[in-house]
């Protein structure tokens, strides 16, 4: 049975430069890399090093807590770095793209003659199984465990999110191959959850085996914790997985051609961006070429992923393992004389403080200031406006201030990752680091209950 | 504006880590802040934030008390003039209002102002910008004829031990300008009650007119001189005796109105407080045996300083319930006692004051509760999840 529930908390920001619907094959630029912090809570271990030749699919590491998680390669190249950060922390393995592509052998298989044992085994081959994440926490789920469902988010509210039926239009065959691999996981359901304001795309319409319903409302309406909190929460030992759409479609490939092919459809967005659009590209990318003179000038962002939650990279950085968006913002690192005092016409703010709420509908160049110094927290209620689930945010985010673990137990940390209360983050008027203090509530949990 | 900024960007290094003055960085940072928004941008977490900021939220608050002040100050002209029974215009009343008010304003944020920098510059930390209310709603809740060194005594106590003590801004359990309030009403009060500290010059005595009474609706109604009760739409307007800004309802409702849509005021906390009220008043007409307890219900909400209670005090977000149901039964409960200590209790006839305290005392437990019935329903919830499976 379709449930179509509808949020009414939340909020859209109104940024500028949404990416056109018009698809842009600009090919592949020369490097690509695969970086390990995007998978939060693993430790890398190398399987490569410098000058290596590598093809798509190629294991680059694996997790030493999980030696059975392998990280492929998304391209035919060599390897030419491996940058490390502070306390030599592995930050991303660089790979110079060989001009053709060459893929590994997997072998081409149909799902549903396989089973499950041989499905994972494949899958953690061929390094897909990252793709799939799992609530609590947002980590990579452990191999040997068999999530309650498996959730699938068709639609994006995120700020200038693509447009994921617009992205999916062609490749119904891949996706419902993909399907097949899923539903093989779980002995629960597969939910497959769209925008309940539009028709259901031809890709994601007649779907045998999963359960699809509907939401409507402002972000984060589209995020899948969202949807898990409403059709079947988690817990400690409830566990359910979640994987993006265009991450099922390289799950398809696969099956289809036994090869691992990241290909993925990317909207360059921001307001700083000259023409943004929709770019083929794949995982791992480096953004220079979809940058370069299609960007203004002066001091900018670099976002792989959207505004709230994704993640600074430089001007040739590239796009993250879980995104398929790119957005560059204006730096905001300048004064400004009296902010108190401003009429503020041309600030957006989610409260009605400015007089930017005479104009509806209006959309805003909004840079990387703070707008305000850190303060203790005095607001109330800010938090609970924009998240439309059944949890008190605030006393969470106290909660893991003093790490009291049982009470974030209570106060529901298992049903929340960062991308649930980046909105909180955002609103909040004594700018509180809400997504950092929640990733470190997450660590603590991790710690004490395994 | 450059120029400004560049007389800040040379004087900066003096104040920072190593420099002449590190002992003042606090004093520098806040008078910086106050003339710039930082140009610190975000290096983890959400790249964009809000627009709003503790400073701006603060503003709006002041601004949403500027009716009631400028009101005050037009009233106490007003009332000084009757008292005296001397003719005067508009103008006159206003500033020989003026003239009383704007001193008790300007000792009250110069004396809280002062101690928030001496604590901000001994912790080491940033100036908060909640005494900019706090140093405004002190003046608002004060008789006028009070002695400013009261004032300042009172603001001293109740920064120091109704903030800072707890940790500053944020920190609190009382309402810090309720805290000055309640100082003052028990150490000194024969300025903070009775017939004469309420209208300008009448403690003194300048040439009253005969047969005036500078009793406060609430001290008639308390001993029962029902007659003496000025109209309705006198005490909705506001001009009649009472602390300088708690008399006019409808420059209250002004400021209600502001700060429910720009979304700094919790329209939750007021609405209720009313109802609350409202529900109190009522109970006590049905059983009215004195003229106070027959005083229709909805006048109650008119009276004293109920009203300036529910829309600026009660809402104080720190001192308030910080969850969302919470503040419907934080809110009702303030009305409810107010109005209950009010007409029951003839020794403290301000009941608002004394309510809102009392629950901020209790606001820690009422989010208690809710927090665990949230607990609870989601425990049931990923019950039934599992159960389904």
């Amino acid at each position: 049975m379709s449930k179509v529930i509808r949020l009414r908390k939340g909020l859209n920001i109104p940024l500028k430069g949404k990416a056109e619907k018009i698809l842009v094959n600009q090919g592949l630029p020369d490097k690509f890399a695969v970086k390990p912090v995007d998978f939060p809570g693993i430790r890398p271990k190398m399987l490569i090093k410098p000058d290596d030749e590598v093809k798509a699919g190629t294991p680059l590491f694996f997790d030493k807590y999980n030696p059975g998680v392998m990280f492929a390669s998304p391209v035919r190249g060599r390897v030419v770095a491996i940058n490390r950060g502070e306390r030599r922390r592995i930050l991303e393995v660089v790979i110079k793209h060989g001009g053709s592509m060459e893929y590994e052998d997997f072998g081409k298989a149909d799902p549903a003659s396989l089973d499950r044992d041989a499905i994972t085994g494949l899958l953690l081959k061929s390094g897909l199984w990252p793709l799939f994440r799992q609530r609590p926490y947002g980590i990579i789920p452990r191999p040997g465990e068999t999530p309650r469902s498996i959730f699938i988010s068709g639609f994006d509210t995120a700020p200038l999110a693509p447009d994921y039926d617009f992205v999916m239009q062609d490749s119904g065959n891949e996706f419902r191959k993909g399907i097949d691999v899923i539903k093989k996981l779980t002995d629960g359901k597969v939910y497959l959850n769209l925008n309940a304001d539009y028709p259901p795309s031809d890709v994601f319409a007649g779907l045998n085996g999963v359960e699809v319903n509907y939401f409507s409302g402002p972000h984060p309406a589209g995020n899948v914790g969202v949807h898990i909190h409403h059709l079947e929460p988690v817990h400690k030992n409830g566990k359910v997985w979640y994987i993006n759409p265009q991450d099922v479609l390289v799950l398809g490939r696969l099956f289809m051609n036994g090869i691992v092919d990241f290909s993925r459809i990317v909207a360059l967005t921001g307001s700083e961006i000259v023409k943004p659009r929709y770019y083929r590209s794949m995982m791992g990318a480096s953004v220079d070429i979809l940058v370069r003179d299609n960007v203004s000038g002066g001091n900018n962002r670099y976002i792989s992923g959207n505004v709230l939650t994704g993640s600074r990279i430089p001007s040739d950085g590239f796009i993250g393992f879980y995104d398929s968006q790119v957005t560059v913002i204006p730096e905001g690192d300048h004064y400004r004389f009296m902010g108190w005092a401003e009429p503020g016409l041309d600030r957006f703010s989610s409260s009605r403080t400015f007089f930017s709420w005479l104009m509806p509908g209006r959309e805003y160049r909004h840079d990387t200031n703070y707008n305000g110094g850190e303060r203790a927290y005095v607001m109330t209620g800010e938090y609970e406006k924009v998240l439309p689930m059944d949890i008190i945010p605030q006393q969470l985010v106290k909660a893991i201030m003093v790490e009291d673990i049982d009470k974030m137990e209570n106060l529901g940390i298992y049903e929340l990752v960062e991308e649930d209360l980046a909105l909180c983050e955002y609103v909040c008027t004594s700018k509180i680091e809400v997504q950092t203090i929640l990733r470190r509530g997450i660590e603590l949990m991790v710690k004490e209950t395994s | 504006m450059k120029l400004l900024r560049k007389q800040i960007d040379k004087l900066k290094p003096h104040f920072q880590k190593g420099g002449r003055f590190e002992m003042l960085h606090s004093t520098f940072d806040a008078f910086e802040t106050f003339l710039f928004v930082p140009d610190k941008v975000t290096s983890k977490g959400a790249h964009i934030r809000d627009s709003i900021d503790m400073k701006r939220t603060m503003i709006i608050v002041v601004v949403a008390m500027l009716p009631t002040l400028l009101f005050g100050m037009w009233n106490v002209g007003y009332q000084h003039f009757i008292a005296t029974g001397t003719e005067a215009g508009f103008w006159d009343e206003f500033l020989h209002g003026l003239i009383r008010v704007l001193p008790i304003v300007i000792v009250s944020y110069v004396s809280g102002l002062a101690v928030e920098f001496a604590f901000a510059q001994i912790r080491g930390h940033e100036v908060n910008e909640g005494f900019l209310v706090t140093g405004m709603l002190i003046p608002l809740i004060v008789p006028v004829d009070i002695p400013l060194w009261m004032v300042s005594v009172a603001t001293v106590f109740a920064v120091i031990i109704g903030k800072e003590v707890f940790g500053g801004t944020g920190m609190n359990i009382l309402n810090p300008a309720l805290t000055a309030r309640a100082f003052l009403f028990f150490a000194y009060p024969t300025y903070m009650s009775g017939d004469f500290v309420w209208i300008s010059g009448l403690m003194k005595g300048e040439g009253i007119a005969d047969g005036f009474s500078g009793a406060t609706p609430l001290a008639n109604a308390t001993l029962g001189n029902a007659e003496a009760i000025p109209s309705s739409m006198a005490m909705f307007l506001g001009t009649i005796p009472g602390s300088i800004g708690e008399t006019s309802t409808l420059a209250i409702l002004i400021g209600a109105l502001i700060l429910w849509f720009t979304g700094v005021g919790s329209i939750k906390i007021i609405a209720s407080v009313f109802a609350g009220g409202w529900v109190m008043g009522f109970i006590l007409n049905l059983f009215a045996v004195n003229p106070f307890m027959e005083i229709p219900a909805w006048e109650q909400l008119i009276m004293g300083g109920f009203a300036f209670g529910a829309v600026y005090m009660a809402t104080d977000p720190v001192t308030a319930s910080q969850t969302e149901k919470g503040k419907y039964i934080y809110g009702f409960l303030v009305g409810f006692l107010a109005i209950l200590i009010r007409v029951l209790n003839p020794a403290y006839p301000e009941g608002m004051m004394l309510a809102i305290l009392f629950m901020n005392v209790f606001a820690p437990l009422i989010d208690h509760n809710v927090m665990q019935a949230n607990i609870r329903r989601r425990l049931r919830r990923a019950a039934a999840a599992d159960a389904n499976k």
